[in-house]
């Protein structure tokens, strides 16, 4: 019924089959919506956040789907800036998984807030000194870049691209896309590294505050670092769930290999600062504070050194020694299992960034502050999840995004 | 930062509490709700989402009896300077909706600007920031209670002590109508310092000599306002968020309660 609107050449499932499934994930989706409503309009006591924990599952979530989505900026910049020809195969799978990633991340933000209908007091009031005015600025002009660079993509349909304004309009940005990835890598330079900064510069927070360069904490630069680096890591996971969904082979071996290669060598690189990082935080930083490493990781029923070891070890060393090896990358299992614990390190950064922050105690006759999600917060952080599979199944239906599929399928 | 303005010698507001007097009674954090019009809920037992701008923590030295000993230690707002004006929430708030004085050393918040982030309550290491989670709402009639000088703030948004800034405006206005620029030490109290019945709590301009604070805690100015007097410590002085709160104890294990230290390494220094 629908295949007019398919791309040429390529085979899909039928129309019941596809409208049954988005239907499911629709269901999720309507109950991610009803949560968010609920937050809107009774407020934030439908959540299980406090005084204590002022930023909370929310906040992890936006931090770790900004670094999950920053596969976007790091292969627009290696594309159009580096000129890794290569990766035209899943450039445009990178700019989907960024471009759900970053307005799933804005959507949350207005949930966050307490007070929505303000929400653009941060611009009209900011603060220059503020990390998180810095976050919002860059956040929404790179979700702008996002969208136009998105939007080729929707125009390449094969029913809109008759339409000669379309097919020229698309074409046409096409051309000049180099310019928006520039854009796209300046602004993901600096909103990357504000949320890290978000975290950094708190100096009335031992766990969190870090010394740096200039009004830039160190986290600043880690978490543009770490994003260029995990995130090529969360668009190859996305790449290969796909291709398991749909029992098809969508990107060339060669071009996985290469952003592979690179996101390993980041990660390898990334790691070693991160270490250095983390030595000199626990033994000068946090001891000018009057706190020694353990404290952050003792007496509490949670936050373990393990937490350390998963983020650094299986988070950190083990991908990047898996994808700086050739053996490492062409092992189908290998490769999985390193972007898979790639993800899951950025992650589990970005929560101790974010919760364990909040958790330990400050004052010495203060005690750990233990949290867990009200189902509104579960519910709201998985509506973004929804519409992100929505959206990638409805691009893949209806869009030419992967450019090898009829090569390697057919 | 809003600069000094004016021909005002510009004021540092502080407190010193003095916790050998403090008993525990709970009389300052009551009279700042009545005072503040403070918003609080049917259930108060999660203390963790009720407002208490003043809140008393009980401090025990750990050991068993006899030799067991309690403190009990008033938190208002530390007020911090941080370093230059940059106290941990200012520096922070996007919408610059807090605000650190020059004029009065205060940290303001303004209600209608804040929309509720959060990230100044994230970046307070004294848990003095609360959010409203709720709408405020007090049991009927009682609304006729609510001071007229101090706004009721709505779900949404943070709030916390503002040393009564309302009382010092108060003051200045009639100072002014008065013709003059300079406030008397009494013009400006705050209500948990009047509230205190064993006047644990002095409230007075830091930078003024004749002032009981500064001749309590003798702040060194050159040092991030550090104190002189021996038994005269401020809460978590390492940190670097220069408080205008100070404590005094003549006990010891308090005085080493307001700080955090490594084992071994002896006195805390400071780190400003």
């Amino acid at each position: 019924m629908d295949s007019a609107l398919i791309p040429q050449g390529v085979r899909r499932c039928s129309l019941g089959k596809f409208a049954f499934f988005i239907g499911i994930v629709g269901a999720v989706l309507l109950w991610g919506v009803y949560a968010m409503l609920l937050c809107w309009l009774k407020g934030l006591n439908q959540t299980n956040m406090n005084d204590y924990y002022g930023f909370a599952l929310w906040i992890w979530a936006d931090l770790a789907v900004i670094a999950l989505g920053g596969g976007a900026f790091f292969t627009g910049f290696l594309k159009y800036i580096v000129g890794k020809d290569e990766l035209k195969n899943i450039i445009n799978y990178a700019v989907l998984i960024g471009f759900i990633c970053y307005s799933s991340a804005l959507l949350i933000l207005a949930i966050d807030i307490g007070q929505p209908l303000r929400g653009w007091f941060i611009f009209w009031h900011a603060n220059v000194h503020s990390m998180l005015t810095e976050v919002a600025f860059c956040l929404s002009c790179y979700f702008a870049v996002l969208s136009i660079e998105y939007l080729p993509l929707v125009l390449e349909n094969r029913q809109l691209n008759k339409v000669p304004f379309f097919h020229n309009l698309a074409h046409n940005m096409h051309e000049i896309m180099a310019v928006f990835a520039a854009t796209g890598a300046f602004l993901s330079f600096f909103h990357q590294g504000s949320l890290g900064g978000v975290a950094g510069v708190l100096f009335g927070r031992p766990f969190s505050f870090r010394e740096g360069a200039f009004i830039w904490p160190w986290t600043f630069f880690l978490f543009t670092w770490s994003a260029a680096a995990y995130g090529p890591c969360f668009t190859l996971a996305l790449t290969k769930l796909i291709e398991k969904v749909t029992r098809k082979k969508l990107v060339g071996d060669k071009c996985v290999d290469l952003l592979a290669k690179i996101s390993g060598w980041m990660i390898f690189t990334y790691i070693i600062a991160k270490i250095a990082d983390t030595y000199y935080w626990a033994t000068v930083t946090a001891p000018e504070g009057g706190f020694t490493l353990m404290d952050f990781y003792s007496n509490n029923p949670m936050y373990g050194i393990w937490i350390l070891v998963l983020e650094i070890v299986i988070g950190g060393i083990i991908p990047a020694l898996i994808l700086i090896t050739k053996k490492g990358r062409r092992s189908p299992f290998l490769l999985v299992t390193a972007v898979i614990f790639g993800c899951i390190g950025v992650s589990v950064n970005r929560w101790v960034m974010v919760l364990q922050v909040m958790a330990v105690p400050v004052m010495p006759f203060d005690t750990w502050a233990m949290y867990y999600p009200s189902w509104q917060e579960v519910a709201t952080t998985i509506l973004p999840v929804a519409y992100g599979v929505i959206l990638v199944a409805l691009s893949y239906r209806y869009l030419p995004i992967f450019p090898q599929e009829k090569e390697l399928n057919y | 930062m809003k600069q000094s303005q004016g021909h005002n010698r510009p004021k540092k507001y502080g407190m010193v509490i003095d916790l050998d007097k403090c008993t525990g009674c709970g009389s300052c954090m009551v009279a700042c709700m009545a005072e503040n019009n403070v918003p609080f809920k049917k259930d108060e037992t999660n203390k963790r989402d009720s407002i208490t701008w003043m809140k008393v923590y009980k401090l025990t030295n750990g050991k068993p009896f006899p030799e067991n000993d309690v403190c009990y230690l008033p938190r208002p707002c530390m007020h911090c300077e941080g370093h230059h004006g940059h106290s941990p929430c200012v520096s922070v708030c996007p919408a610059t909706a807090t605000d650190y004085s020059t004029d009065t050393g205060i940290v303001s918040q303004i209600y209608t600007r804040c929309f509720g982030c959060r990230y100044c309550m994230a970046a307070c290491p004294y848990h003095a920031r609360y959010f409203n989670w709720w709408d405020p709402v007090w049991p009927a009639g009682m609304e006729q209670m609510l001071s007229p000088d101090v706004s009721v703030r709505m779900r949404g948004i943070v709030e916390k002590c503002s040393f009564c800034f309302h009382r010092y405006q108060r003051a200045m206005d009639k100072a002014h109508l008065e013709g003059r620029h300079e406030l008397a030490e009494d013009e400006y109290q705050t209500s948990c310092t009047q509230a205190c019945p064993s006047g644990a709590i002095t409230f007075g301009d830091l930078n003024n000599p004749e002032h009981k604070v500064h001749q309590m805690v003798k702040p060194d100015n050159a040092h991030g306002g550090r104190p002189q007097a021996p038994n005269a410590f401020r809460l978590l002085e390492r940190l670097g968020t220069n408080p205008k709160v100070y404590y005094l104890s003549t006990r010891e294990w308090v005085r080493k309660a307001g700080d955090n230290s490594i084992k071994g390494e002896g006195k805390a220094h400071a780190k400003h």
